[in-house]
């Protein structure tokens, strides 16, 4: 968060009723215009560069992709439900893309560093593609990661071990480094390459 | 007099049930005032978001948020800049569910609606429609009286 911006109360009167008038009056700013089948971010910010442990065995860095068009994830291998679907929607998306999936890259930060190991979390990947690649860190390593990309996650006790309440959205970052869209959880194979194909035409 | 009145409401009826639904926008939109940060942490309950939001599909169908306030803000299933747009389109009837700390849940949900093909789901919608445009001018009366 950056320092509180105080207005007068004129001024917020002023501003707020604007909003309020152009909700009411629904303007016409772009009637399902958007050709991308997940939300778009206008205008872009760049996206917030970390320094992680990778599961290739060397640093992971979000700028190492530039000039890729990036899938950024978050979770955890023993995820049952959102990750494992996530994944491998992900490996049919760049299926679909063919030749062009070669400039696409998956990255996977976890939220569980204590199970997802640089070693666990390859081997784990390599299950849906052998080109995705992991993100670990430590817990403050990994927290402010989180932060950075307003990404949640909750410890759950189960049982004797736990679970993880995440974020279950992905991140499309284009060629340049900028967080271009989010993808909600549960969308198909098509949508993704009909997305990830628009950004790689730029 | 009755009868012109009640020719009236049938009329409007009629024509709620029977008209077909056309919107300038497709957009609903949500706006993080200026000076919402500020206003949070002086201990006022400013409520943009609600938890539920009703879409319909043709016709409402794009969530946009937008933050005009000077600091980042969660706001719905996304971190926002200051000055920043999210334009979520749906495309399926679904009931969506997301994650949201903004508020007390933890959620967000998103109903999508079909589109509005029969009377009765035309004048459901109208009626819904004027509810909204109802609430946030009444939000917007609580908003005033709050400054």
């Amino acid at each position: 968060m950056t320092d509180a911006h105080t207005t007068t109360p004129s001024l917020s009167r002023r501003v707020f009723g604007a909003a309020i008038l152009s909700m009411l009056l629904v303007g016409a700013s772009s009637a399902g215009a958007t050709a991308f089948k997940a939300g778009v971010f206008d205008p872009p910010r760049q996206a917030p560069d970390f320094s992680l442990q990778g599961s290739d065995g060397h640093e992971l860095r979000i700028s190492l992709f530039r000039g890729k068009v990036v899938l950024l994830a978050f979770g955890y291998s023993s995820c049952t439900e959102v990750c494992p679907v996530t994944l491998a929607t992900f490996a049919q998306a760049r299926r679909k893309l063919g030749a062009a999936a070669a400039n696409v890259q998956v990255v996977y930060v976890t939220v569980d560093p204590q199970r997802d190991v640089p070693e666990h979390l390859k081997k784990f990947l390599a299950a849906f593609d052998s080109t995705f690649i992991g993100g670990t860190g430590t817990e403050a390593q990994l927290g402010t990661v989180r932060k950075q990309y307003g990404v949640t996650a909750t410890k759950i006790p189960y049982e004797d071990s736990y679970t993880y309440a995440h974020s279950s959205f992905t991140y499309l970052i284009d060629r340049t480094g900028r967080i271009r869209a989010l993808m909600p959880y549960g969308h198909s194979p098509g949508d993704y390459a009909n997305d990830l194909s628009i950004l790689l035409k730029e | 007099m009755l009868a012109a009145l009640a020719g009236s409401a049938l009329g409007a009826l009629a024509w709620g049930a029977m008209a077909p639904i056309h919107a300038d926008s497709r957009d609903r939109i949500f706006e993080i005032p200026r000076g919402t940060w500020a206003r949070r942490m002086s201990g006022d309950k400013v409520e943009i978001l609600p938890d539920h939001i009703r879409l319909t599909l043709g016709v409402r169908d794009v969530l946009v948020l937008r933050n005009r306030d000077a600091v980042p803000q969660i706001f719905g299933p996304t971190l926002m800049m200051p000055g920043q747009s999210f334009q979520l389109p749906f495309e399926q009837p679904a009931v969506y569910t997301f994650t949201c700390t903004a508020h007390a849940s933890g959620q967000m949900i998103v109903s999508v609606d079909p589109y509005p093909a029969n009377p009765w789901a035309r004048i459901s919608w109208r009626t819904q429609e004027l509810w909204w445009r109802a609430r946030l001018f009444t939000t917007h009366l609580w908003y005033r009286s709050r400054l």
